[in-house]
């Protein structure tokens, strides 16, 4: 186990085996969301209330899921980060903040796009949204505060104290902004319960889902790996990683 | 400054007179050091009040004289200013410890840094959040709030304004160590004042309605209860980083 651990931190080996899982979870992205995007757009029968533009869920959906979710894993690599002193994981978290704030537009924006046919406006103070809308605010300010420290190292504890305080308001904020105010319809998408809607609606939206969700390992395996290489410039086996590659 | 070398020698003949120098005598002193440093520059106790005065001022200006309409919204102008006004005044919190140093001091002495932060948070919310919740109802009479609902504003704003200040402290801990860090002090501290300032609101809207108030009091007292308990931990960790850094 503890040697598991002290491989985990260093970025050396971090970066050879991220180079070879890297591939799949580029596939798995791949053939995931062309499949789900294919069968939601085309196949997936229309809404008999909202007709076709139901099919934003494909978009939306995922989009709110890892907006959510990635906040959590800034939290956590946050805390391993303080707790271990594992650079691997205040790398990660610094590539997957701009991230998780771009899902949480997305999921703002095609909720906006949404609005637009099934409320008949671009924008409502409805819970679901405004707790949104707050998720983008507390990812602009990790990433706000992240870039405002000179040194890297206040700069990487400073935000995963900030991320860790923030995830602790996540519920908070959620519940009392439903509390305030509710006009959104419940929860569509559990994995647990019954699902609320038809199989041929349910199966795209998971294949989505799982698609978005490769998407993200992917993605922040590649862009850890070019922070690894940026931050770990200056060591010799970067250095010769560089001479091969010339 | 004159101010801080008493402060210095009185920690030092404090630590004579009790050699063992318990908990109870470290919070003291942070918070008599505190309430003496900050009496004595009355402007930095005033001006929030002020600010909250003249944002006040700002609404039948720019929204409407009309009382009716006024009334209808003074809950919630009446909060978010004052939440305004204390997060205007939480730059300063560390500001000045941190220039001269003595918040390496504080960082330096046996005793748990979280709770000489709290002693800090609690002098804070005293001259500011406390003075804060007094002087709402006065402006609440200038925007019509309707009647009976002053002592709940009051009340609300107290108890909701220590929340803010345990909040805002974190921000505060986290930016001292910027040369800017006002405007993103903000950034940070806002959207984690949401769930007080809807709770606060909610409290005034009821109690003009006539709805049960002691729901929403009862849940601003157990925001308070848990940022009581968890964001000194946060703030001391961040002074760590701020001082460190």
């Amino acid at each position: 186990m503890w040697a598991f651990i002290n491989k985990l931190r260093s970025p050396k080996w971090f970066y050879a085996i991220s180079a070879r899982l890297q591939p799949w979870f580029w596939a798995a992205a791949l053939i995931l969301i062309v499949t789900g995007t294919i069968w939601g757009l085309a196949f997936a029968p229309a809404d008999y209330q909202q007709g076709n533009s139901f099919r934003i869920i494909y978009v939306h959906v995922p989009a709110a899921f890892l907006a959510q979710s990635i906040f959590v894993s800034l939290a956590v690599t946050g805390l391993v980060f303080m707790v271990w002193k594992i650079k691997i994981a205040d790398m990660a978290a610094t590539v997957m903040a701009p991230l998780g704030a771009a899902m949480t537009f997305v999921a703002l924006f095609s909720g906006a796009v949404w609005g637009v046919p099934t409320w008949g406006t671009w924008w409502m103070w409805d819970a679901r949204l405004t707790s949104m809308l707050i998720l983008l605010f507390l990812y602009l300010g990790v990433i706000a505060l992240r870039g405002a420290f000179a040194s890297r190292d206040s700069a990487s504890r400073a935000a995963s104290v900030l991320a860790m305080v923030g995830v602790i308001n996540i519920p908070i904020i959620k519940y009392s902004v439903d509390w305030w105010y509710t006009l959104h319809q419940p929860a569509t998408f559990t994995v647990t319960g019954r699902a609320a809607m038809p199989m041929e609606m349910w199966l795209p939206l998971l294949i989505m889902v799982l698609g978005f969700y490769s998407f993200f390992i992917a993605l922040t395996l590649m862009r850890t790996r070019s922070e690894i290489l940026r931050r770990e410039s200056s060591k010799r086996w970067v250095r010769e990683l560089a001479e091969e590659a010339n | 400054m004159p101010a801080s070398e008493g402060s210095l020698s009185e920690e030092v003949e404090v630590a004579r007179e009790e050699p063992r120098g318990g908990l109870a005598v470290a919070v003291w002193a942070t918070l008599k050091r505190d309430l003496v440093l900050l009496l004595r520059r009355r402007s930095e106790v005033l001006n929030p009040l002020v600010f909250f005065a003249i944002v006040i001022t700002l609404f039948p200006i720019g929204i409407s004289p009309d009382p009716a309409l006024l009334a209808a919204i003074a809950p919630g102008l009446l909060w978010v200013a004052a939440l305004l006004a204390a997060l205007l005044s939480l730059d300063s919190l560390f500001r000045a410890d941190y220039d001269d140093g003595s918040l390496e001091q504080l960082l330096l002495t046996p005793q748990p840094l979280a709770l000489l932060a709290l002693a800090k948070v609690a002098v804070h919310w005293l001259l500011t959040g406390l003075p804060l919740a007094l002087m709402a109802p006065v402006l609440g009479i200038m925007l019509a709030l309707p009647a009976g609902s002053y002592v709940i504003l009051g009340v609300s704003l107290a108890l909701g304004s220590a929340s803010l200040s345990l909040i805002g402290a974190i921000g505060a801990a986290l930016t001292v160590g910027l040369s800017r860090g006002g405007v993103l002090l903000s950034l940070l501290v806002l959207p984690l004042y949401i769930p007080v300032l809807i709770f606060g609101a909610g409290a005034v809207q009821a109690a003009i309605y006539g709805d049960g108030v002691l729901a929403h009091l009862a849940i601003l007292g157990a925001l308070l209860a848990l940022a009581l308990i968890l964001a000194p931990l946060a703030i001391a960790a961040s002074l760590r980083i701020s001082i460190n850094g």
